[in-house]
């Protein structure tokens, strides 16, 4: 019998596999088998509620799609009343995704949170490409000061586990990653979407409502695949690795480069089973290879 | 709603860029209303890697029907498959059309008027046989006559180049009719690219008629996941509805156009 769990702080995990936020839904439940899921990764929150932006927010790439929903979300009183205890019965782990315009919005998101019966843990979401945040124009996660700042204080406003949800587009994401493990984040995830645009040459227009969005889907996959690996090398926390997983040699493959765990986004609306695929697709790889624990794949990437 | 392998039974070119696809599945045929759509993985090769979003063109005894336009990677995939082969399909997904004992005036215009052949089927069936408009922009582009013919008494063609029935547009057909109707009360069914729709709803709102339209919107999931698929909803606060979730049949009203 291999051994599946991982553990992400305090959170043990029945396996690596969870849902990435914003591409999974309880309207799924319907199509695939949820409590198979490690975690349950809930699209990410803020204190009000968002209208999102303009149509259309969705245009396929070359092996890849962009994507420019802008956080709609109908705030945190909303999602606590009418949403946890709908995810509480999912019979799985759920993981709360939270953004901020500021640490006092990370701070208060996180504190209401955490009082919250069921919520496994939280993940910040420093990264969101389509949020201007306060004077600046820059994501959070491109400032290692304000990402340290703001985990600071919401380390010492929770003791659930902490996930901190980073971008890929900083200079070197492992300066990040390292401020974040300082300022006690349990785990790093990474990556969110690549900030990225097309147009139509016919219109002469943007495909988006919101002229950028952010890419996902296999085409990130190969330059996830490099942060995680960096990361893991500079940083003693579990990585979460995410980008263009679409099946179990995908996220065998980010384990080997050093990922812990994995998350899978684009793929699901491909196959809302996707995921549940996935565990099976590792079992059936560890039960090949003679690996008992899923553990021991991470970082086992052998070099020379 | 389920994700299925079903077979494919047939798919056939019937005009210069449109095909029809005939898929065996008892359990679409059983749970599927007009209106509702299909999440169609259109390749298994990951180009394109998302699925299509395709309405129900016909609902049989076996199965489905869909009539699609080539637009794109993922229609010029679909129009590679043969018969025998299996198809993955998510479905029914979506609201559908809901039908009133009151008079039905369909309109559509273009590639809109495939889901108006399961409408009036069902229209039919349930003794309440439509009033049907159909615009084109030239006869070649006209699609669905000979099946529209079979579900209504009264189908009006046009087309914007007059090369079959009246030259003009399917609207003001509707505003003319709408204007010398007749005893019963009639309430509207429309699907077609935008501008027409928006069209139609002013006609519907200025003369107070219920109205109902078929949207279209570029999706992801289908389901109600991504958030991906907006439409703006009219008056203050109401922010957006998913199409596909939500809809994508809206009461024209409802919609800030
Ligand atoms: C609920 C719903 C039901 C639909 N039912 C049908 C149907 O019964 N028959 C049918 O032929 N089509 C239908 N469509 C439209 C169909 O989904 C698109 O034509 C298809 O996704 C195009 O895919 P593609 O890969 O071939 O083209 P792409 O490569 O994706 O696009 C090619 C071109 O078509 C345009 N396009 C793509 N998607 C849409 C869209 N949703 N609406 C308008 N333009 C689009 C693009 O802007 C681009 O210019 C429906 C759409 C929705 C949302
Ligand atoms: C439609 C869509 C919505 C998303 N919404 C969120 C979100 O709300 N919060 C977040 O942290 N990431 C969000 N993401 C990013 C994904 O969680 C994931 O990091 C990214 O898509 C890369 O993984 P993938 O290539 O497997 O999709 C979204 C992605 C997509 C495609
Ligand atoms: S397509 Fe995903 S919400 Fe409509």
């Amino acid at each position: 019998m291999v051994d599946l769990s991982v553990k992400i702080g305090k959170l043990k995990l029945k396996n690596p596999v969870m849902v990435a936020s914003g591409t999974f839904g309880t309207e799924y439940a319907a199509l695939t088998d949820v409590k198979l899921l490690g975690a349950y990764i809930a699209k990410t929150i803020t204190l009000r509620a968002r209208t999102g932006n303009l149509p259309p927010r969705i245009s396929e790439t070359a092996s890849g799609m962009l994507n420019s929903i802008g956080l709609e979300n109908k705030g945190l009183s909303y999602f606590i009343k009418e949403k946890m205890p709908e995810l509480a019965r999912l019979g799985t782990p759920v993981i709360v995704s939270i953004a901020g315009d500021d640490e006092g919005e990370f701070v208060e998101l996180t504190k209401k949170l955490s009082a919250v019966k069921k919520v496994a843990a939280l993940e910040l979401n420093l990264s969101c490409p389509n949020i201007k945040y306060g004077s600046r124009e820059g994501l959070l996660a491109q400032d290692e000061k304000a990402t340290y700042r703001i985990i600071k204080k919401v380390r010492a406003a929770t003791s659930l586990t902490l996930i901190a949800k980073l971008s890929p587009c900083v200079t070197d994401i492992t300066r990040i990653a390292k401020a974040a493990q300082a300022a006690g984040a349990d785990a790093v995830s990474l990556v969110n979407t690549f900030p990225a645009m097309s147009a139509d040459i016919g219109s002469g227009r943007p495909r988006l409502g919101n002229v950028t969005g952010g890419l996902s889907g296999p085409a990130i996959k190969p330059i996830a695949l490099k942060m995680v690996w960096d990361t893991y090398n500079r940083v003693d926390i579990p990585i979460i690795g995410i980008g263009g997983i679409m099946n179990h040699k995908d996220a065998v493959e980010f384990m080997i480069c050093g990922a812990t765990a994995v998350q899978i986004g684009t793929a699901n609306f491909v196959n809302p089973g996707s995921a549940i695929e996935i565990i099976t697709g590792i079992k059936k790889y560890l039960d090949k290879t003679k690996i008992s624990k899923v553990k021991q794949l991470t970082g086992s990437l052998k070099i020379g | 709603m389920k994700q299925l392998e079903v077979k494919i039974l047939e798919n056939r070119k019937i005009a210069q860029d449109f095909y029809k696809m005939r898929l065996e599945s008892p359990y679409l045929a059983a749970n599927t209303k007009p209106g509702q759509f299909f999440e169609v993985k259109c390749s298994e090769s990951g180009d394109p890697l998302l699925r299509r979003p395709l309405g129900a063109h016909r609902i049989l005894k076996n199965g489905i029907e869909l009539l699609y336009k080539i637009v794109g990677r993922g229609t010029v995939a679909l129009s590679g498959k043969n018969a025998g082969e299996r198809l993955d399909i998510i479905g029914p997904l979506g609201n559908g059309f809901t039908l009133s004992r009151a008079y039905p005036v369909l309109i559509a215009g273009g590639t809109g008027v495939a889901p108006l052949v399961a409408l009036a089927e069902e229209l039919t069936k349930r003794k309440n046989r439509p009033y049907i408009i159909i615009g084109a922009r030239t006869r070649a582009h006209l699609l669905c006559e000979k099946e529209l013919a079979e579900f209504s008494d009264s189908l009006k063609v046009v087309t914007e180049d007059g090369s079959k029935g009246p030259r003009g547009l399917a609207t003001a057909v509707l505003e003319k009719y709408l204007s010398v109707s007749g005893p019963r009360v009639p309430a509207i069914y429309a699907c077609g690219p935008t501008a027409m729709l928006k069209a139609v709803a002013g006609i519907a709102g200025r003369k107070r008629i219920p109205c109902q339209v078929s949207l279209e919107e570029k999706m992801a999931c289908g389901v109600g996941v991504c958030l991906g698929c907006p439409v703006k909803m009219k008056g203050k606060g109401e922010g957006y509805k998913m199409v596909c979730k939500d809809g994508p049949v809206f009461n024209a009203e409802e919609i800030a156009w």
